[in-house]
């Protein structure tokens, strides 16, 4: 009797896996968004100031923070009223107060 | 020590630079043979070590310029000095090493440590003599070729006519004078009017070694195209177009990719051409378009791991191939710190690792094998056990003998074939 043997390429099981994991995978695989993304490798910052910034604290890296600086938190991340430090008292009362 | 970018041995193989991801490139000398030492005949030692390319901010992207030098070319010596090229993505610099041996003594203005001599104090005219000195190699940039790129530069070729050299990025490739770096001809351009049609990429390019109106360049298509600087300005149109027809039936998702060239070489000869796809090198014979004339598979075992090698990026892993001097083997690299030779005449081909434990100095390489199904014998690895971040993308073959260089990450290894 015979046997019809279909063969599926490893490829194309592999294909499936894939598709099965991510289905909205582009149609066109090798197309524009792909390459594009290539085009762009590189690390991009907000500024030049930003990526002065990344530079020096790589460099500052091997350096220990003592305590955390509460006054040189902005920069880093979105402060929280916690995070900023506590207004000091004017050197001169206001005509206003008591 | 960084991760090593580039190798490459100089036309007499006296010399074999790298370039690494911080920048840097460290040039190793043969020794001389050497009687009192016949074991160091052959060894390569550090020579010169420089800082080539610093990292830039590019202000109008607002994007980081990596200092890693992609390629590292050599130009072909005419006098005492040694001159290289070396790219980082945006600038192509040439560097002039030179050695000094003697040093000027017996200066009337200053003394032997460089203080000024008091004037009234100098009453007799004597001429310096020159003395020998501990050798010192050093290394100057003697032109920076910059702005010329949009786009990442991937390749560099210097011309057979020793004058010109092509740079290429994804996009363009340019032709430079090495003597002019304020000016350069684009001579390719493939960027389409709106980069919404983009579908190819441009991957590598390299001069004919013996034409130098001859040059071909790779895409990331699986595809490459021959120029004749003579017949146009702008080579946009190709003289030849070598592609191997593909079955309809067996395409999938990761075709094109796999398909896409990372290196092309031209043979010593001149006659043929290698490229290296992800899976396989592949052998042209610049008289034929439609097929390569032969076909290595480097490891095939990987077409059952292509979504794996997807998700972790390394299905984009971009080896290089190349010859050794008289055409008949070929090298390139795999992951588990596997290197793999070809020999075209006899087809054998071998499996070897590039790793510390190894191989000891002096050591005959043991050859490797991956297992890839069924029973896995003693001495074999299984695929599953490959790393894949141990990956072997640089290698080079000394010129006129059986020396290689092989870049394992960031440690150079030099084979030799041993010594009767």
């Amino acid at each position: 009797q015979e046997m019809e043997d279909k063969v599926i390429s490893p490829e194309k099981v592999e294909e499936a896996k894939l598709k099965a994991r991510y289905p909205h995978l582009g149609q066109k695989p090798g197309g524009s968004d792909f390459l594009r993304k290539r085009l762009q490798k590189g690390q991009k910052y907000f500024d030049s100031g930003d990526y002065n910034m990344a530079k020096a604290k790589m460099k500052n890296k091997q350096l220990p923070t003592a305590t955390p600086d509460k006054t040189e938190v902005t920069g880093d991340h979105i402060p929280t009223p916690q995070d900023l430090p506590q207004r000091k008292p004017s050197l001169v009362a206001s005509k206003l107060a008591g | 020590a960084d991760i090593i970018s580039t190798v490459e041995f100089n036309y007499s193989g006296d010399l074999l630079a790298t370039g690494d991801k911080g920048g840097r490139v460290v040039i190793f000398q043969r020794e001389q043979e050497n009687k009192s030492r016949p074991h160091s005949r052959g060894e390569y030692n550090v020579y010169s070590t420089f800082q080539s390319h610093e990292p830039e901010f590019d202000y109008l992207k607002s994007l980081e310029i990596e200092e890693k030098i992609n390629k590292i070319r050599w130009l072909p010596q005419q006098n005492a000095a040694h001159f290289l090229l070396s790219t980082n993505d945006k600038t192509i610099k040439l560097w002039k090493i030179s050695e000094r041996d003697k040093r000027a003594e017996g200066y009337n203005l200053k003394d032997e440590d460089g203080r000024l001599r008091d004037p009234f104090r100098i009453t007799a005219l004597r001429v310096p003599i020159l003395k020998p000195m501990d050798l010192m190699v050093e290394a100057s940039p003697r032109r920076i070729f910059a702005n010329a790129h949009t786009y990442h530069i991937n390749s560099i070729s210097v011309n057979s006519d020793h004058e010109t050299y092509l740079s290429a990025d994804d996009l363009r490739i340019n032709l430079w004078h090495l003597e002019i770096t304020d000016r350069s001809f684009n001579i390719v351009d493939i960027k389409p009017a709106n980069m919404e049609e983009l579908t190819e990429v441009i991957t590598a390019a390299e001069f004919h070694p013996h034409h130098c109106n001859v040059f071909v360049y790779s895409s990331s298509k699986g595809t490459i195209r021959l120029c004749d600087m003579r017949s146009s300005a702008l080579c946009d149109r190709h003289s030849k177009f070598f592609e191997e027809p593909e079955d309809p039936s067996s395409r999938s998702f990761f075709s094109e990719i796999i398909s896409s060239i990372s290196d092309v070489k031209f043979s010593h000869s001149g006659r043929y051409m290698m490229t290296r796809d992800y899976l396989s090198v592949k052998v042209w014979d610049l008289n034929m378009e439609n097929r390569p004339v032969e076909t290595y598979q480097v490891h095939e075992y990987l077409r059952s791991k292509l979504c794996s090698l997807y998700e972790n990026d390394c299905i984009f892993d971009k080896f290089e191939c190349c010859w050794n001097g008289s055409d008949s083997a070929i090298m390139t690299g795999s992951y588990n710190n596997f290197f793999r030779m070809f020999d075209r005449n006899t087809r054998r081909d071998i499996t070897l690792e590039a790793s510390r434990e190894s191989s000891k100095p002096r050591a005959i390489l043991k050859p490797r094998k991956v297992c890839t199904g069924g029973k896995r014998k003693k001495d074999e690895i299984s695929v599953d056990s490959l790393d894949f971040n141990k990956k072997i993308l640089h290698t080079a073959w000394h010129p006129l003998e059986n020396i290689i260089a092989v870049a394992a990450t960031n440690n150079l290894y030099i084979f030799q074939d041993k010594v009767n």
